[in-house]
C-alpha cells in the first residue's frame, strides 16, 4: 500500500519536475495526490481539506526562491505546513510545587493507557528527576487494576493498592497518599471507554475537578482512523487535555491521527510510544512525524535537496523556526540538568584530555565559580513562568524584576542568563548550518532528547569571542580565498 | 439465526427428536432471538445512521438533484467512515457510472445504490469460501479457533462472548490462554471465562505460548471438549518474531487436530484506521485468517475499515462486537449493516 502510494506521488511530483514553471494544473494535479496520502494516512477528512486548501493559497501567493524549481517549492510548503501544524511546543511535562503533581492519562480503550502510565512514571523518574506513584481508578475492566500492578513492578514505580470499588475515592485517597508519604507526582490511570458514554465522562469530570491534574494525557492509538478527531474532541470539550501520547507508532501505521488531533484540539503532541518495552517511550519531534505522513525516503531527500538550495537568508529563518520550537528555556534547564547528573564538574574536566581546553587546563576554583553560577542559573530559570520559559522574548524589566525576586539573584543575572541563552541558539543554528557537525548533533540531540550542554550557561565574556563577529570573520576569509 | 452452526452430536439429536418443543416452537423461538439481536445491532449503529441520512437528505433538499456538491458530501461520509480512499473511489465511480446512464434520479435510489454497493462487497467476501463451523467434519474434536489481532482491538473480550455464545447452544468450550506476554491478561480472561461458565486452560506470565497450546489441546481431548478457543498475545503485525510465534503455534495444532486451527479471527476495532488493511494482509499470510470480528461498533466509529478488507482481502466479517456484555457479540449482517448506514 505505502508503496504503491509513493509511487503515486512521485509520478505526481515528478510530472511537475518537467517544467520550469508551474501550472495551476500542476499544482492542482500534486495537491489531490498529497490530499489522497494525507486521507491514507488516516488524517481527518476536513483537517486534510483545509490543510490543502492552505497549501494552494500559499503556493499561489508564493514569493519565488531563487535556485528553487517550482516542484520544489510545492515539496517544501507542504513540508513546512506539515511541521508547522504539528509543531510548536515543547513536549515537556511542567510541573509546580504542589505536592503530588496529577497527571490523568485518559483515552478510548485499547488504545494502551496503562501501558502508557507506565512508561511515562519510568521516563518521569528517569529524565525528570521525580518520584511517582501510579494508581488505577478503572474499576470496571477485569483485571485492569492488576494490569496496573504489575506494570508498576516492572518499573519499580509504587502502586497505589485499595479495596475501594469507587474512583473518586480511590483518586482522592491516591493523593492523601502521595501527601502523606511525600510522592510529588501522582499518574492517574482512567478507565476507558467510548467516549460517548456519558457516566465516564462524568467520573473524569469528577476526579479532575477532585484531584487539580496539572496535565491530562489524551492516550490515541497511532493507528486509530477518522474517529480520533470525535473521541480527540469530546474529550477535549469535556475534560480539557493538555497533551497527547501517541501510542503503537512502532507499527507501520502512519499515523495520520496526530495531525488531526492536533488541528483539532490544539495541544500538543506531548510523547510516541514506540515499543512493548517499558522504556520505549519518546518526546515528540514535529518534523519527524511530518516525514512519516508524507511517507517517503523520497520526498525526504528531495526536502533535504531543497533545504540546502535555499538562500541563507531563508535558511536563518527556517532555523529561527525550528530554533524557536525546539530549544526553550526548558531545554536549556534541562541540559543543566542532564549535565549536573554526570556528576562535578572538576572530575568530568579531570577526565577530559588537555587539548580540549587548549592546553590549559581549567582552575579548581574558576571550575567551582562555574558551578556556583549554574546553580544560580537554574534558580532563575525555575523562577520563570511555564510561557516565559517558553518564549523568552516575553520577558520584560517586570517580568525580570520578579524572576530575579523569586530566585533570590539580581536583575543583571538574570540579564546575563538570558544574554547567554540567546548565544546557545545561535550558537546551535550555526552548528545545525554546518555540514557534517550539524547532523551529527541533530542526531545526538534527537536521540537523547537534549544531550549535554552546547555551552555552558555562563561564560566570562571576555574570554570568548563574539560567537557571531567570529563566523563573520570566517567569511571574510572565505571570499577573500575566492578573490585570489 | 442461530449463532453457532455445529452441534454438539448427542444435545442435537435431543432437540431433533423434538421431546420438549415443535418445530414451530423452536422456530419462533429462533425468530425472537433474531429480532432482538438485530433491534440491538440497529440500535449500536443507529447514532451513525441518524447524522449521515440527515447530512444527505438536508443537501439534496437545497440543491434538489445529484450534482457534485452532493457526491462531494458523499465521499467525505464515506471517507470518514474509515473505507478508505480506494474502496470509496470504487463506490463512486460505480454512481457516477449509474447516474450517467440515467438509472439514479433521486436520493433515496442514490442511497440505495451505494447501499447495493457495500452489500455487493462484502456478500462477494463471504461467498469467496471461508471455513466455518459447518465446513469441517463434526467428528473432529475439538474445533480449534484461534483469535488474533494487534493490541487493544478487543480480542480478550470477543473470547468471553464466543465462549459464552457457543457455549449456550449446548456446546462445551475450553478457552486456552496463550497470551503470556502482556501483563494480568490471563487474570482478565480468568474473568470473562468464569462469566461464561468455561474452564480456562493457563499457565504463568511468560511461558511458550505453542506450549500452552499443546497442554490446552491434550485437556481438550482428555474431555470431549466440542469448541477451543485460543487467546493470542496481541502483536503489532510487522514485529515479525511475534508473527513467527503464531506460526509455530498453528503447527502444534496442526499436529494435535485434523484441519486445526480450523478457523483464525482476526480482531479488528472499529476505530482503526487504514492501517486495518495492512494488518490484515500480514495476519493472512502469517496465521491464515480465515474471517474478521468487528469489535466496538457501539462507539461512533463506523469500521468501514472492514469493507475495504472485505473486498481487497475478500474476507468475510463473522461477528461483530456491539456492546460490553457477555452477549454483546452477534454474527455480522452484510445487509444490516449496509442499511443501518444509509437508511
Amino acid at each position: 500500500m505505502f508503496e504503491a502510494l509513493s509511487e503515486k506521488i512521485k509520478k505526481s511530483l515528478g510530472s511537475l519536475r518537467a517544467g520550469r514553471q508551474l501550472t495551476a494544473e500542476q499544482v492542482d494535479a500534486a495537491l489531490r495526490e498529497i490530499r489522497i496520502a494525507l486521507l491514507e494516512a488516516d488524517v481527518s477528512y476536513k483537517v486534510a481539506r483545509d490543510f490543502v486548501e492552505r497549501i494552494r493559497q500559499k503556493a499561489e501567493g508564493q514569493e519565488i526562491w531563487k535556485g528553487l524549481k517550482p516542484y520544489e517549492q510545492v515539496v517544501k510548503i507542504v513540508y513546512d505546513e506539515l511541521v508547522e501544524l504539528m509543531g510548536g511546543a515543547s513536549s515537556r511535562l511542567i510541573f509546580t510545587r504542589q505536592i503530588p503533581n496529577v497527571v490523568m492519562i485518559v483515552g478510548l480503550q485499547g488504545s494502551g493507557k496503562t501501558t502508557s502510565t507506565g512508561k511515562i512514571a519510568l521516563w518521569l523518574k528517569n529524565n525528570q528527576e521525580r518520584n511517582p506513584v501510579v494508581v488505577s481508578t478503572d474499576v470496571y475492566r477485569p483485571a485492569a487494576r492488576e494490569q496496573l500492578k504489575i506494570v508498576a513492578e516492572a518499573v519499580k514505580v509504587p502502586f497505589y493498592e485499595t479495596d475501594s470499588n469507587e474512583p473518586l475515592e480511590i483518586a482522592r485517597n491516591a493523593v492523601r497518599y502521595c501527601q502523606q508519604l511525600g510522592y510529588d507526582t501522582l499518574l492517574i490511570d482512567t478507565a476507558g471507554r467510548l467516549h460517548i458514554d456519558e457516566d465516564l465522562m462524568v467520573e473524569l469530570e469528577k476526579i479532575k475537578a477532585e484531584t487539580k491534574p496539572i496535565e491530562i494525557l489524551f492516550v490515541a492509538d497511532a493507528m486509530t482512523g477518522q474517529d480520533a478527531v470525535r473521541s480527540a474532541e469530546e474529550f477535549h470539550r469535556r475534560i480539557g487535555i493538555t497533551g497527547v501520547i501517541l501510542t503503537k507508532m512502532d507499527g507501520d501505521s502512519r499515523g495520520g491521527a496526530a495531525l488531526s488531533i492536533k488541528a483539532v484540539t490544539n495541544q500538543p503532541i506531548k510523547f510516541v510510544g514506540v515499543g512493548e518495552k517499558y522504556d520505549a517511550i519518546e518526546p515528540f519531534y514535529p518534523d519527524r512525524i511530518a516525514q512519516r505522513i508524507l511517507g517517503m525516503g523520497d520526498i525526504l531527500t528531495l526536502i533535504e535537496e531543497v533545504q540546502t538550495k535555499l538562500d541563507e537568508e531563508e535558511a536563518a529563518k527556517q532555523l529561527e523556526k525550528i530554533r524557536r520550537s525546539q530549544f526553550t528555556l526548558d531545554d536549556f534547564r534541562e541540559q543543566m540538568r542532564q549535565f549536573n547528573k554526570l556528576g562535578s564538574m572538576s572530575k568530568i574536566i579531570d577526565l577530559l584530555p588537555e587539548q580540549f581546553f587548549g592546553g590549559i587546563k581549567p582552575k579548581k576554583e574558576d571550575l567551582e565559580k562555574i558551578e556556583y553560577q549554574m546553580k544560580r542559573a537554574a534558580a532563575i530559570i525555575d523562577s520563570m513562568t511555564r510561557q516565559e520559559r517558553q518564549n523568552y522574548k516575553i520577558i520584560d524589566a517586570s517580568r525580570k524584576n520578579r524572576i530575579a525576586k523569586g530566585s533570590g539573584t539580581t536583575i543583571s543575572e538574570v540579564n546575563q542568563l538570558l544574554r547567554q541563552y540567546e548565544k546557545t541558539l545561535q550558537m546551535m543554528s550555526k552548528m545545525k548550518r554546518s555540514g557534517l557537525l550539524g547532523q551529527l548533533t541533530d542526531k545526538f540531540m534527537g536521540r537523547f532528547g537534549g544531550g549535554l550542554p552546547h555551552a555552558f550557561p555562563f561564560e566570562s565574556e571576555d574570554n570568548q569571542e563574539d560567537s557571531k563577529s567570529f563566523a563573520k570573520k570566517l567569511k571574510k576569509k572565505k571570499r577573500h580565498k575566492k578573490k585570489r | 439465526m442461530v449463532f453457532w452452526r455445529r452441534k454438539r452430536q448427542d444435545s442435537f439429536s435431543t432437540s431433533v427428536l423434538g421431546l420438549d418443543k415443535t418445530i414451530e416452537e423452536l422456530k419462533a423461538e429462533e425468530e425472537k432471538i433474531e429480532k432482538e439481536f438485530s433491534f440491538r445491532f440497529a440500535r449500536a449503529i443507529e447514532k451513525t445512521r441518524v447524522s449521515i441520512s440527515e447530512k444527505l437528505d438536508s443537501i439534496f433538499a437545497g440543491s434538489k438533484k445529484i450534482d457534485e456538491t452532493l457526491l462531494e458530501e458523499l465521499e467525505e461520509i464515506l471517507i470518514s467512515s474509515d473505507l478508505g480512499v480506494s474502496t470509496t473511489t470504487h463506490i463512486l465511480e460505480s454512481i457516477r457510472m449509474k447516474l450517467s446512464r440515467g438509472q439514479i434520479n433521486d436520493l433515496q435510489a442514490l442511497k440505495t445504490a451505494i447501499k447495493e454497493e457495500i452489500v455487493h462487497i462484502l456478500q462477494e467476501a463471504s461467498l469467496s469460501g471461508v471455513s466455518n463451523e459447518e465446513s469441517f467434519d463434526p467428528k473432529v474434536k475439538p474445533y480449534v479457533i484461534m483469535v488474533v489481532g494487534v493490541n487493544g482491538v478487543g480480542k480478550t473480550t470477543t473470547i468471553g462472548k464466543l465462549a459464552h455464545r457457543i457455549k449456550s447452544e449446548g456446546n462445551q468450550v475450553l478457552i486456552c490462554a496463550a497470551d503470556t506476554f502482556r501483563a494480568a491478561a490471563n487474570d482478565q480472561l480468568k474473568v470473562w471465562a468464569e462469566r461464561a461458565g468455561v474452564s480456562l486452560i493457563q499457565q504463568k506470565q511468560g511461558t511458550d505460548p505453542a506450549a500452552v497450546l499443546f497442554d490446552a489441546i491434550k485437556s481438550a481431548k482428555a474431555r470431549n471438549i466440542d469448541v477451543l478457543i485460543v487467546d493470542t498475545a496481541g502483536r503489532l503485525h510487522n514485529k515479525s518474531n511475534l508473527m513467527a510465534e503464531l506460526e509455530k503455534m498453528k503447527r502444534v495444532a496442526a499436529r494435535e487436530v485434523e484441519g486445526a486451527p480450523h478457523e483464525t479471527l482476526l480482531v479488528i476495532d472499529a476505530v482503526t484506521g487504514q492501517n486495518g488493511l495492512e494488518q490484515a494482509r500480514k495476519f493472512l499470510k502469517t496465521s491464515n485468517v480465515t474471517g474478521i470480528v468487528l469489535t466496538k461498533l457501539d462507539g461512533t466509529a463506523k469500521g468501514g475499515i472492514a469493507v475495504s478488507i472485505a473486498k481487497e482481502l475478500s474476507l468475510p466479517i463473522r461477528y461483530v462486537g456491539i456492546g460490553e456484555k457477555i452477549d454483546d457479540l452477534v454474527i455480522f449482517d452484510p445487509y444490516k449493516y449496509a442499511e443501518n448506514l444509509f437508511a
